[in-house]
């Protein structure tokens, strides 16, 4: 049996940039100047399994992004890792959206590529969390609007049979084990899959592959009650960067010196050491 | 006339049979916040599972007020197919103002696919909750890895939700209050289409020694640890001192250890009496987990390195020149 997979991607800025993001102490907003973007790290294990679904069983790889309209560069960089075609929903309309609106878009997205492919996608895989935002919400909230089953933090996804999978989430203190069936909505942890190096081939490729860019005007069954910043329930308030400096005593001398006034500290906060 | 009663819950999670601890973190934070709502804002508790009713009394030694318990075999093990509909049902009955969850690993989903089945919205991770003057409720949410903090408001929803990693708040002492427990019909659970997703087993694998959050002394080690054997060294001087063992990403990335002890936005918060640090950079997503310890003591070559801006004690210098000397001399001696 051949699989159809959608996979969700995020452009973000890149993680190791971070300590340039600052917060314009006027206009309170989130300044990131100089930081490139790049493809949420996690979604690219996700695209990795839904390349190797591919491989292994068949069908298709979709990629889809709800992101402003320079995002295609990253939909062009996931397209030379493999996927067959990518779709960019971008709109005024769809900014300032939180998890819930986010994944409304994404649902109308999904459902209006399966409306013009004349198939249901077997699975909808997005990375479990992004770099940025970090609330790992929008897999859960997308099976919902999909009536999916839907599993988080998978980091294991193999067949077992023919329609079976194995599939294992992760827990604290270890894991769990499920058994599905297609479809299902996954978001799945870095563990899943390697993912691939882009090669030279992939990248001319990826210049002729479909990128279709949709607007408001495209998802037209989407109600306005929950697309954008006003569809959002979940609204920002004040933003701020946490003080968390400390005073910082220099420790100097020899090795010895210092592990002495360690064990002092250690000892002093009522921690046993030599008993 | 009074106003309608007003209603918080906290979602109990179970594991292993058991009320996990950040419920009961959860109920003392609740009271807070329903102290701060203002008189008749009661707390209560959602409960789903199998064989619970021992441990549904639990939770009114911390204040809830009223136990709404689904206690059925089906239920046994988590799946979105059975807990979802079972709590989204419960909070559409009785429309509670407040909803929430531990940001575990089974919060972490089930918090967000509730709110999404009630149109509802939710702050996920928050470090802190409050109330505002309009009685709502303010979220602290961290991103960029915990560079920013941003407040997160449901103005015109309800529930309101959040949820809140194990070890943000302190659990406060036990004050039982009479309980109401109401048990569901989960009859309903037999008709449910269940048949796409199954949970099999539950495997766990407890780390070697105290827990993270139990333990007085931390010591974290990052890729400046440098090898295996140092790491060894590091769970050595853990083990002499009584405490525990912590990460950071590269210490994983590395093969020494596994995720399960690491700590900072996508690992565990701790909050230590003290904290030592081994050759770690002091990534933000890292301090945001360890910032709240108590006395905080970093060993890194690098004198620019950021974890040094959040210490009380910087230490420059190689992890090899510090580490086997302090274990050697924390070493129990019989």
């Amino acid at each position: 049996m051949a699989y159809n997979v959608v996979v969700c991607v995020k452009p973000v800025p890149d993680p190791k940039h971070y300590d340039k993001v600052t917060i314009d102490p006027v206009k309170k907003t989130i300044t990131r100047t100089g930081i490139p973007t790049l493809v949420n790290p996690v979604d690219k294990s996700a695209i990795e399994l839904a390349l190797q679904l591919r491989e292994r069983y068949g069908g298709s790889v979709v990629v889809i992004s709800m992101a402003p309209p320079n995002a295609d560069e990253i939909l062009r960089e996931v397209l030379a890792m493999g996927a067959d075609e990518a779709y960019l929903l971008s709109d005024r309309a769809f900014g300032g959206a939180d998890t819930l609106a986010t994944s409304y878009t994404l649902y109308h997205g999904i459902k209006k590529i399966e409306a013009a492919k004349g198939f249901s996608f077997d699975f909808v895989l997005c990375g479990s969390e992004s770099a940025d935002g970090a609330t790992a919400q929008v897999s859960s909230q997308l099976g919902e609007w999909l009536g999916s089953p839907h599993l988080w933090n998978v980091f294991e996804l193999e067949g077992t049979s023919e329609e079976a999978f194995a599939l294992k989430t992760k827990m604290e203190n270890g894991y769990m084990e499920w058994v599905g069936y297609t479809p299902l909505v996954l978001g799945v942890a870095r563990e899943i899959r390697k993912p691939r190096f882009t090669s030279i081939m992939g990248i001319m490729k990826a210049k002729n592959k479909p990128l279709t860019v949709w607007g408001r005007a495209d998802l037209s069954e989407a109600e306005d009650t929950y697309l954008g910043l006003a569809g959002s329930p979940t609204q920002p308030g004040e933003i701020f960067s946490p003080d968390l400096k400390r005073s910082g005593e220099l420790f100097t001398g020899t090795s010895e010196e210092i592990v002495g006034r360690v064990v002092t500290i250690l000892r002093s906060n009522g921690v046993v050491v030599g008993g | 006339m009074s106003e309608k009663s007003k209603k918080i819950w906290v979602h109990a999670e179970v594991v292993d049979g058991k009320i996990a601890n950040v419920a009961f973190e959860l109920l003392s934070k609740a009271r807070d916040l329903a102290e701060a709502m203002g008189e008749g804002t009661e707390v209560e508790a959602t409960l789903t599972g199998s064989g619970l009713e021992k441990e549904a009394e639990r939770l009114a030694e911390w204040g809830a007020k009223a136990i709404y318990l689904a206690d059925d075999p089906d239920l046994q093990m988590y799946s979105p197919l059975t807990f979802i509909p079972v709590l989204a049902e419960l909070a559409a009955k009785h429309q509670p103002d407040i909803y929430l969850f531990g940001a575990t690993a089974i919060g972490s989903t089930l918090g967000p696919a509730v709110a999404a089945r009630l149109k509802t919205g939710t702050a996920a991770h928050c470090i802190d909750l409050r109330i505002n003057e309009e009685k709502k409720l303010v979220a602290l949410v961290p991103s960029f890895g915990g560079k920013v903090i941003g407040e997160i408001l449901c103005p015109n929803k309800n529930p309101q939700m959040a949820s809140v990693k194990p070890g943000i708040f302190t659990k406060k002492d036990p004050t039982p209050v009479p309980v109401r427990i109401e048990k569901l019909d989960t009859s309903f659970l037999k008709k449910l289409d269940a048949r796409g997703l199954k949970p099999v087993n539950v495997v766990r694998r407890p780390p070697a020694g105290l827990p993270l959050n139990e333990a007085d002394v931390v010591v974290c080690g990052g890729f400046g640890v440098g090898s295996q054997e140092n790491w060894h060294l590091l769970e050595k001087l853990a083990e002499y001192l009584g405490g525990a063992t912590a990460c950071t990403r590269p210490a994983v990335d590395e093969g020494w250890t596994d995720e399960h002890c690491m700590v900072g936005t996508s690992g565990q918060s701790i909050r230590p009496k003290v904290y030592i640090g081994f050759g770690i950079s002091g990534a933000t997503h890292h301090i945001c987990g360890m910032n709240e310890s108590g006395v905080v003591i970093s060993v890194n070559r690098d004198a620019e390195a950021p974890i040094f801006e959040v210490s009380d004690v910087r230490i420059v210098a190689e992890v090899n020149s510090i580490l086997p000397l302090l274990t050697e001399a924390v070493k129990p001696k019989f």
